[in-house]
């Protein structure tokens, strides 16, 4: 009985690693905006779904399925756009000009599907990935990423890219050194929703339909990816973790989330406590350098120390 | 050359929080002029330096650099005429990138920014002579964060940064009263060795009145949003502390009530 258990983990283990490979690429948009912007993007949850929205009515009416993903992409890189118009020439704070994109975006895709959810199936059409052919949908997720992180990494190497990582550090230098930080910072938004929208896209073909709740907690599953992908990546790399390898760990962070994901649902885990568990992994992740680096240097050790 | 022209600025218009900072400021800067501008708290020194940077907008007057009004560009594009280096070390560079990348994009500053390579090798071959000028010995870490430097250093940096390409105009902002007095002296040394060298016209904001009357060729005293003195040439070649302290008495008719001034 247990034997079979353990092969029913080791069955579901390459589902997780396609899973968390087309979520990586979610996790490196959010990469972008949370890591090199320093900006708190809660669009995410609504262009997942839109990315998804957008690529399973197209591929309904007929699209071809590779085509619908630059469709995806492009939605994407519009939601971004409003948030950072919101944001900048309306002065509305990070959080909450995404999250009234992200609200709108809601209804937005509603609208889109007609309902609140749509399936497109792998035997009617030729889909880019499903859950159908895993080892296919491995290769593909791989190719996406290297791809992806390839044309990022040249992108940041160039002017208008130093323009964002300048930004994210330092606005008021970069105004200084004669940079629109408005423009970097929408610029940047567009950049990381546009590839959220390529990976709900991604996601929908992968399970078969797209739903108006496919991104609820996205952003949380992002920011789990970002930094145990940092934590991961450092801890192998240390100084030497460059920013390829940076986008790398963020993709490999997804990859650990869900392999994490599918092992404590293995242990029993109710599949309703999912994003209750997602939520206590981010605050851990979280907390922990900052509780190290406060029990290294406490007060009560200062004292203890004066006391000697 | 710059020519301020009767700029006023009232922050929190309409507010009990309400202060006018600058009152009908006017100064015009000839080339190669080097101007210091000393005064209490609160005088409209930093006002008057943010007011020329573009930080915000003036609420009247008009600010000229070689003739054309600037009054109406943002910061940014602004910046294309201007160096600047502020009070804050921690605010002239971005920490979490590269020596080598910061000064990329000072370089770059007042130029369309493309999708060419943010920097060159042969631009990382120029920067490394430059850094040699500094005497630091960041040319051999060019690689390293910026927030791995000290305030010095990276004030120096700032400084280049500033320069790299000449500004009509280098505006220093109390550039060195974070730092401690000996690395103080040394940034205020290569500051006058970069205006020298490379002619530039600046202004200077500082707290110290000593520094104030041994720099530059022009002083200037801001009292309450206004210019109150304005000493060149000759005279300010003569110039002492105890001068300074007894016209400004003279014309605001109150002590010089300032402990950091007078002390250091």
């Amino acid at each position: 009985m247990f034997d079979l258990e353990i092969l029913d983990l080791f069955r579901a283990m390459p589902g997780s690693v396609a899973q968390g490979l087309i979520w990586g690429i979610m996790a490196i948009g959010v990469f972008i905006t949370y890591k090199i912007l320093n900006f708190a993007d809660l669009t995410v949850d609504g262009t997942l779904g839109l990315g998804g929205a957008v690529a399973v009515m197209l591929i309904l009416a007929g699209c071809p399925p590779y085509l619908v993903l630059i469709a995806s992409f492009i939605s994407g890189i519009l939601a971004g756009l409003i948030t950072g118009v919101l944001h900048t020439l309306l002065g509305i704070p990070d959080i909450l000009a995404g999250i009234l994109t992200q609200i709108a975006l809601y209804s937005i895709n509603l609208n889109i599907m007609g309902k609140s959810n749509q399936a497109v199936s792998v035997d009617q059409y030729d889909l880019v990935v499903s859950l159908r052919y895993i080892s296919e949908a491995i290769m593909v997720g791989v190719i996406f990423l290297i791809i992806i992180i390839a044309l990022l990494y040249w992108y940041f190497g160039t002017e208008q890219g130093y323009t964002i990582r300048c930004t994210g550090c330092n606005e008021n230098m970069s105004r200084a050194q004669g940079i629109s930080t408005g423009k970097a910072k929408v610029i940047g938004l567009a950049l990381s929703n546009g590839l959220v929208g390529l990976s709900g896209a991604l996601i929908a073909q992968y399970q078969g339909n797209a739903d108006v709740n496919m991104g609820r907690g996205a952003i949380v599953i992002g920011l789990a990816a970002v930094i145990i992908g940092e934590v991961i990546g450092t801890a192998i790399f240390g100084k030497y973790m460059n920013f390829a390898l940076k986008l790398l760990f963020a993709a490999i962070g997804a990859i650990i989330y869900y392999l994490v994901i599918t092992f404590v649902l293995w242990l029993g885990l109710p599949s309703d406590n999912m994003k209750l568990f997602s939520a206590i992994v981010v605050a851990l992740f979280l907390a922990v350098p900052y509780l190290k680096n406060k029990y290294n240097t406490s007060f009560a050790k200062a004292a203890k120390k004066g006391a000697e | 050359m710059l020519e301020i022209k009767n700029i006023c600025k009232t922050f929190n218009k309409g507010t009990v929080n309400e202060k006018v900072a600058l009152r009908g400021v006017s100064l015009t800067l000839n080339d190669g002029d080097f101007v210091t501008v000393i005064g209490g708290n609160g005088a409209g020194k930093s006002t008057m330096l943010n007011a020329v940077a573009g930080v915000w907008p003036i609420d009247s007057g008009s600010i000229l650099l070689d003739g054309v009004n600037v009054a109406g560009l943002p910061e940014h594009k602004r910046a294309k005429y201007l160096g600047r280096v502020f009070q804050d070390p921690m605010n002239g560079t971005a920490a979490t990138m590269e020596i080598q990348e910061n000064l990329a994009i000072a370089v770059r500053r007042g130029k369309s920014r493309t999708l060419r390579p943010g920097i060159t090798k042969k631009e990382k071959q120029q920067f490394k002579e430059m850094l040699k000028q500094l005497d630091l010995g960041l040319e051999d870490r060019m690689t390293s964060k910026v927030g791995l430097l000290s305030g010095g250093q990276r004030q120096a940096l700032t400084l280049l940064m500033a320069t790299i390409q000449k500004p009509k105009l280098l505006l220093l902002d109390e550039h060195t009263a974070a730092l401690d007095p000996k690395t103080a002296a040394k940034v205020l040394e290569l500051s006058d060795k970069i205006i020298a060298e490379n002619q530039l016209t600046a202004m200077m904001v500082t707290h110290n009145m000593n520094d104030a009357i041994t720099h530059g060729n022009r002083l200037v005293m801001m009292s309450e949003g206004q210019i109150v003195l304005d000493i060149g040439g000759e005279e300010k070649k003569k110039l002492t502390v105890e001068d300074l302290l007894q016209k400004f008495e003279q014309v605001s008719g109150e002590k010089f009530a300032n402990d950091q001034a007078l002390l250091s």
